[in-house]
C-alpha cells in the first residue's frame, strides 16, 4: 500500500531521512516512534508528499509520486492526515468543515458528503456540535472532527503526526479512543505519536526512527521488551519511567 | 473702517466673488455629469484591480517560479513607475503600434486605474495570503484541493478578514487617481470641472466644489477602512 525506497530528505545541509526503505501493506497499523528531530514528520510527510523526497521513490497505492506529472493531487483524496495542531478550517462550521472537501474535491454530492458526515460525527461523539465554528470547541473536540474530516474521504490510507501532542492531558484519552476504535478497522495507519500505551495496544509494527535512520523495525513486543540499539534502550528508559 | 468695507470687496469681485458663485451653481450640471464619469471609472476600474491584484497576488506567493516571477516584475513596475505616464502610455503609444485600434478614453482611464492599483492590490492580497498559516493549506492540498482550489475555497475566505481595511483604502486612492483622466480629456470629475473653470476663470469655487465633491465619494470609505481596522482588531 505505501513503499518507501531509499528514501532521503535535506534540508539545506541537513539530512533529515537517510536512504529509509519501508513497506506499509495494507492494512497495518503502523507506529512511529522517535525522539525530537528525528524525522518522524520529515517522514510522515513524505507518504501524502506535503514534503518532496530529495531522492528516492515514494509509491503509495501502486503510484510513483515521485515520478515526473505523478496524480499528486488524485492519490491524496486516499491519503487523509490529521495533524498535530489539527488545521481545521476556522471560517467553516464542523460540518461544512467535514464535507467541503468531499463535496468539491471528490464530487460527491451535498446530501450524500452531509449523511456520512453525521455518520462520522457520531462516531467521534459529536453530533451536536456539526453547527459550531472550530473556535467554539476544545482541544479534544477539535481533533475529533479533524478525525472525522478525514473519515469523510473515505480514505485507504490514514496518516496522524502527533494527534494528541497538542492536547491538554485530560483530553488526549478521549481522541486516543477514537484513534484504537478506527485502529480495529481494516484502514492502513501510520501513526507518530509519543503514547507509548497506544502503541502496545493498537500497533502492528512499530519503528524507532533516530536522525534520519529506522533503526528498530517490528512487533511492539519486539520493540519494548527486546529493542536491539543501545539508542533505543536510552529513549525507552527516558519515556518510560 | 474704510478698510473694512474695502475688503468686503471680495464678495463682488476677485477668485471667491459671489457672481462666480452663482455662475458655477447655475452651470452646477457640468460637475454631475463629471462625477458620473468619474464614479463609472472608478467602479469598473476597481473591478479590474480587484481581479488582477487577486490573480498576481495569489501568483506571487505560489511555489512555482514562473508566476512568481510574473507577479514580482508586473507589481514592481506599476509600482515605480507614474500612473500618469503608464495613461499616456496607452493613449499615445498603442494607437502608434496599432493604428487600427480605437480605445475609448473612458476604457483607458479603467485600464490605466485598473493596473495601477492592482498592483497594490496584489501586494495587500499577498500579505493576507501569507498571514494564514502554513498548516491551512497543508490541510487543504492534502485532501486533494489543487493549489488554486486550496486559495479559493480555504486560504482567500480568510485573508479576506485581513485585507478589506487596505482594499477599502485601496479605494479611495483609485478613486482620487482617476483624476488624471482630466489630462487626456476624459470627460470626468477633474476634467469637467476644469474646462468650465477655465472658461470663464471660475477657479475659486469650482476647484473648492470639485475638491468637496472627491471629498464626499471618498469620506465614507475612508470612514469604513476605519471601522472594519477596528473590527479586525477587536477579533
Ligand atoms: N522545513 C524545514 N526546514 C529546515 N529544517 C527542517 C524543516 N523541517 C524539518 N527540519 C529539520 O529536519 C529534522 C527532522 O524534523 P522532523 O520535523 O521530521 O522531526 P520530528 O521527528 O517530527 O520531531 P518532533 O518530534 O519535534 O516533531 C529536524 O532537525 C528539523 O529541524
Ligand atoms: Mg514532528
Amino acid at each position: 500500500m505505501i513503499k518507501l525506497v531509499d528514501v532521503s530528505k535535506h534540508f539545506g545541509s541537513h539530512e533529515a531521512l537517510k536512504h529509509v526503505n519501508l513497506e506499509v501493506p495494507t492494512g497495518q497499523k503502523l507506529v512511529i516512534i522517535g525522539p525530537s528531530g528525528s524525522g518522524k514528520s520529515t517522514l510522515i510527510r513524505c507518504i501524502n508528499m506535503l514534503e518532496k523526497p530529495s531522492s528516492g521513490q515514494v509509491i503509495v497505492d501502486g503510484v510513483d509520486l515521485t515520478a515526473l506529472r505523478a496524480p499528486v493531487a488524485k492519490v491524496r483524496q486516499q491519503v487523509a492526515m490529521v495533524f498535530q495542531q489539527f488545521n481545521l478550517y476556522p471560517h467553516k462550521t464542523v460540518l461544512e468543515n467535514i464535507t467541503l472537501a468531499p463535496i468539491v474535491v471528490c464530487g460527491v454530492s451535498r446530501d450524500e458528503a452531509t449523511e456520512s458526515a453525521y455518520k462520522y460525527l457520531d462516531r467521534v461523539g459529536l453530533r451536536e456540535k456539526a453547527d459550531k465554528y472550530p473556535a467554539q470547541l476544545s482541544g479534544g473536540q477539535q481533533q475529533r472532527v479533524a478525525i472525522a474530516r478525514a473519515l469523510n474521504m473515505h480514505p485507504k490510507i490514514m496518516l496522524f503526526d502527533e494527534p494528541t501532542s497538542a492536547l491538554d492531558p485530560e483530553m488526549i484519552q478521549e481522541v486516543l479512543e477514537v484513534i484504537i476504535d478506527l485502529a480495529h478497522g481494516g484502514i492502513t495507519m501510520v501513526v507518530v505519536t509519543h503514547e507509548m500505551g497506544f502503541a502496545k495496544e493498537a500497533a502492528d509494527r512499530v519503528i524507532f526512527l533516530d536522525d534520519g535512520l529506522i533503526l528498530e523495525d517490528g512487533t511492539p513486543e519486539h520493540f519494548f521488551e527486546n529493542p536491539q540499539h543501545d539508542r533505543t534502550k536510552l529513549f525507552l528508559s527516558k519515556i518510560l519511567r | 473702517m474704510s478698510e473694512l468695507l474695502a475688503n468686503i470687496g471680495f464678495l463682488q469681485e476677485g477668485p471667491f466673488s459671489v457672481p462666480r458663485w452663482e455662475a458655477l451653481f447655475s452651470n452646477f450640471g457640468v460637475l454631475v455629469d463629471g462625477a458620473l464619469v468619474t464614479l463609472l471609472v472608478a467602479s469598473l476600474g476597481l473591478a479590474l484591480a480587484l481581479a488582477l491584484g487577486t490573480a498576481i497576488g495569489v501568483m506571487s506567493t505560489s511555489q512555482w517560479r514562473v508566476p512568481r516571477a510574473f507577479a514580482r516584475g508586473y507589481v514592481e513596475f506599476f509600482q515605480n513607475t507614474p500612473l500618469l505616464i503608464q495613461v499616456f502610455m496607452i493613449y499615445n503609444a498603442l494607437p502608434i503600434i496599432y493604428p487600427r485600434l480605437f480605445i475609448p478614453v473612458i476604457a483607458i482611464g479603467i485600464m490605466g486605474v485598473g493596473m495601477y492599483h492592482g498592483a497594490y492590490i496584489a501586494e495587500v492580497v499577498r500579505a493576507g495570503i501569507q498571514s494564514i498559516g502554513r498548516g491551512q493549506l497543508e490541510a487543504a492540498v492534502s485532501q486533494g484541493f489543487s493549489y488554486v482550489g486550496a486559495m479559493r475555497y480555504i486560504i482567500i475566505p480568510q485573508a479576506m478578514r485581513v485585507v478589506l481595511p487596505p482594499l477599502t483604502n485601496q479605494a479611495v486612492n483609485l478613486i482620487k487617481n482617476t483624476s488624471v483622466l482630466a489630462i487626456i480629456a476624459g470627460g470626468d470629475l477633474m476634467y469637467a470641472g476644469d474646462s468650465f473653470a477655465g472658461r470663464f476663470g471660475h477657479y475659486g469655487p469650482t476647484y473648492i466644489m470639485v475638491g468637496l465633491i472627491y471629498f464626499l465619494m471618498c469620506f465614507p470609505l475612508a470612514m469604513l477602512a476605519r471601522r472594519l481596522e477596528e473590527r479586525t482588531r477587536a477579533a
